[in-house]
């Protein structure tokens, strides 16, 4: 995706509106993830993991499932301030301009391709926006760090798990 | 196994979980700590040895071994700040604090060397902490070292640290042995998720059993909020208990009341409490010139299995790059081999989808280098500031500036040189665009020209230090060498926060020397005895 300087700078202004405008429709604290939530979630999870999930087909939607579940708790876990954080990043990624003005995806997550996500993530991945960057950064460890917490993806590393014994 | 900890709440010790508090209410004591960790231990039991009434604040909740099953999942969100993912304002560096009954010395890897010479000197010359030597501090040291078992590690070191050894014996490079705090360890390698043998001799199985068994009392899941003063003196902290997920507050507020008061939040707790306090600060220091040893880091993939998940986490080191340059020169680094566990190494790996996938294949054959970066020496290498979020609570602003991309990219070529000398298939740097180097030829040129740069380079900290800086005159630091508050007479600072620079070594063994001389002379003050024989 080549970006002129403009756009890059537009993007900006326009992602701490969006940003503003997401956080105050999270103010309200804890809550569970959104419908909405989940299937972006699903969707982020579903090319971060690309290579280690099994591919298309009902074995690899319940992982992703339960990588979303691993990531909810991951958030319960956070302070309150990344809670809100977290919070803010997701309300922007749910709606619909910050979805298509700031991640380039056109589809709605549920339609979304892994090549669509993964064009978006290695987007931000790079981008000049440090803020963009850093919200690239917390999906990658939310989402790897979900998957990598479940003992049933460990085979696949070769990682036997922590001794077992009398303790 | 036997669990000291719940054998001693068994019988009767002090314990009170704020998350199950019915009601605020006032509490009284001579003094009181805030803080459980290297400082807030240490301080607990010297103070409570010399008959004083103790009360241990502490935000995190009281785990044992027991508790410690050796799984990430459970280890980061109950032991951690932030659920180990505490970052810094740019979310550029992530922080490895802890967060429970012996803060970081519960979670951390055990290495202990004690403050560097030269770095003792440094402080004599530009801070004027005179009464701080080598030789004046050597029997605190080796009183913290007997009474925490510090001893050279028989056992032979594990392949991940056999990597570092091998290569750097190839070029020449002096290896050290690292002395570990622990007795009878069984080598399984999940010190950092808690020690679920009783091994390792963190401040949760020696010093606050000890002062807890002498009548101190140990507050969980409480958070000190503001300390409350007048005229020079605090009279009172302020606490809000926490709801049992340990994150939101309960709306219960405790008042403790005492003599003195002890702050041993770590270097990022401390100065944040000390500015909701809103202490008195006419030069601007608190919370300033906070450093972190930024930590870059090298992946490597060996020919055979490392299972660098399994055997005492770092027990090889090289301090040849401390020694290249000037103290106050370009930053020099340390090397050493850290854990890995699934979790930590797929959420510090760059990249996702098929690339990183098949990188976390290989993850029982991987090798991992990490230089500690010396901050705080070189005149443009000022640290971070701690300052106050929205609710309150500490953010680090650490500002990643070309002096620690100078000593990034130097660390980041002798990781690889000794990753490839001792037989590494591939080598990459932790970096969003690095890509696997199969060779030492192709990853000279390639690290040479990779942009170094905050989130593309990947940095991490378990080593936070500063903010309350210690120095002669209230003009050049916070507190004096006795971690005594410059403007108010009953207010010591007892951790990490208290170093005017890095250290330039793993800190937990200079907390406790320093901690263990600092309470023995407030000790002596409180109870009205003679200080301590030791200087
Ligand atoms: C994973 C890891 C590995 C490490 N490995 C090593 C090693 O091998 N060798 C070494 O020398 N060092 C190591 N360290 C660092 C070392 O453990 C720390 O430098 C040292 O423990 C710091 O001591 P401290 O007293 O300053 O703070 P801490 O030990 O961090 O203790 C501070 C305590 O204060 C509590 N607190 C903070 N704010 C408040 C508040 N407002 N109210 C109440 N309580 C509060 C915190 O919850 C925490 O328990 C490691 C650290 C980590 C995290």
């Amino acid at each position: 995706m080549i970006v002129s300087r403009r756009q890059f700078i537009r993007t900006g202004v326009a992602g701490s509106l969006l940003l503003a405008f997401s956080g105050w429709l999270n103010a309200a604290g804890e809550r569970r993830l959104s419908s909405d939530e989940r299937a972006m979630l699903a969707a982020i999870a579903g090319a971060l993991l690309d290579g280690a999930l099994p591919p298309a087909g009902d074995e690899r939607s319940r992982l992703v499932a339960l990588t979303v579940d691993g990531i909810a708790r991951t958030i319960a876990g956070l302070s309150v301030a990344s809670q809100r954080e977290v919070g803010e990043l997701f309300g922007l990624l749910v709606l619909a301009p910050g979805r298509m003005v700031l991640a380039g995806v056109g589809k709605p997550w549920r339609e979304a391709s892994v090549d669509d996500v993964s064009a978006f993530l290695e987007s931000w991945r790079t981008s000049r926006l440090a803020l963009l960057q850093g919200a690239y950064a917390a999906l990658h460890d939310l989402t790897f760090g979900a998957w990598y917490a479940r003992p049933d993806t460990w085979e696949a590393i070769a990682y036997p798990g922590p001794p077992r014994g009398y303790f | 196994m036997q669990d000291p900890i719940r054998a001693g709440l068994a019988a009767g010790w002090k314990h009170i979980d704020a998350a199950t508090l019915g009601k605020g209410q006032t509490v009284e004591a001579d003094v009181v700590i805030v803080g459980s960790g290297a400082g807030g231990g240490v301080t607990a039991d010297i103070l409570s040895a010399s008959g004083l009434r103790v009360i241990l604040v502490e935000e995190g909740p009281l785990r044992s071994s027991s508790d410690f099953r050796m799984l990430e999942s459970e280890a980061y969100p109950e032991l951690y700040q932030d659920s180990a993912a505490r970052k810094t304002m740019d979310k550029a560096i992530n922080i490895l604090q802890g967060r429970c009954v012996g803060g970081s010395t519960t979670v951390n890897w055990t290495s202990s060397f004690r403050t560097p010479p030269e770095v003792f000197a440094f402080w004599q010359r530009h801070y004027g902490l005179r009464q701080l030597s080598a030789e004046a501090m050597s029997s605190w040291f080796a009183v913290m070292e007997h009474k925490l078992w510090v001893r050279a590690w028989e056992t032979p070191p594990n392949p991940n640290n056999k990597v570092l050894a091998a290569g750097a014996e190839k070029l020449g490079i002096p290896i050290g042995a690292i002395k570990r705090n622990v007795k009878g360890c069984w080598n399984l390698g999940y010190c950092g998720m808690g020690c679920p043998t009783n091994a390792k001799q963190s401040m949760l199985l020696t010093t606050i059993p000890a002062a807890l068994n002498r009548g101190a009392t140990l507050y969980t899941r409480l958070r000190a909020e503001r300390l409350r003063f007048s005229g020079g003196r605090i009279s009172a902290l302020d606490c809000l208990a926490l709801r049992p997920d340990g994150i939101h507050p309960s709306g219960k507020r405790l008042q403790l009341r005492a003599r003195h008061f002890v702050a041993a939040a770590g270097a990022i707790g401390s100065p944040a409490l000390l500015l909701r306090s809103g202490v008195p600060d006419p030069h601007r220091l608190l919370g300033k010139r906070t450093f972190l040893h930024p930590v870059i880091i090298s992946s490597a993939v060996m020919p055979e299995r490392v299972d660098a998940y399994a055997g005492a986490p770092q027990t090889l080191y090289s301090d040849f790059f401390l020694h290249q340059t000037a103290i106050d020169g370009p930053l020099g680094f340390k090397l050493e081999t850290p854990p890995l566990h699934p979790v930590l190494y797929a959420t510090t790996l760059q990249g996702f989808g098929a690339a990183h996938a098949a990188l976390m294949r290989e993850f029982t054959r991987v090798n991992v280098v990490l230089a500690l970066l010396r901050d705080g020496f070189h005149p443009e290498s000022q640290g971070g500031q701690v300052r106050l979020g929205r609710d309150g609570l500490p953010v680090l602003d650490y500002p990643l500036g070309e002096v620690i991309w100078e000593a990034a990219r130097r660390a980041l070529l002798a990781m690889a040189e000794i990753q490839f000398a001792a037989g590494a298939r591939a080598v990459t740097p932790v970096h969003e665009t690095a890509p696997l180097y199969s060779s030492w030829a192709q990853a000279k040129k390639g690290i040479a020209e990779l942009p170094l740069k905050p989130l593309l380079c990947r940095v991490v900290s378990a080593h936070v230090m500063g903010g309350c800086g210690m120095a002669d005159v209230p003009q050049r630091g916070v507190a004096d060498h006795r971690g005594r508050h410059f403007w108010l007479g009953n207010l010591s600072i007892h951790d990490g926060s208290l170093f005017p620079t890095s250290l330039g070594a793993n800190p937990q063994l200079s907390i406790y020397g320093l901690v263990a001389r600092n309470a023995s002379l407030l000790a002596a003050e409180l109870s009205g005895r003679p200080p301590p024989l030791i200087p």
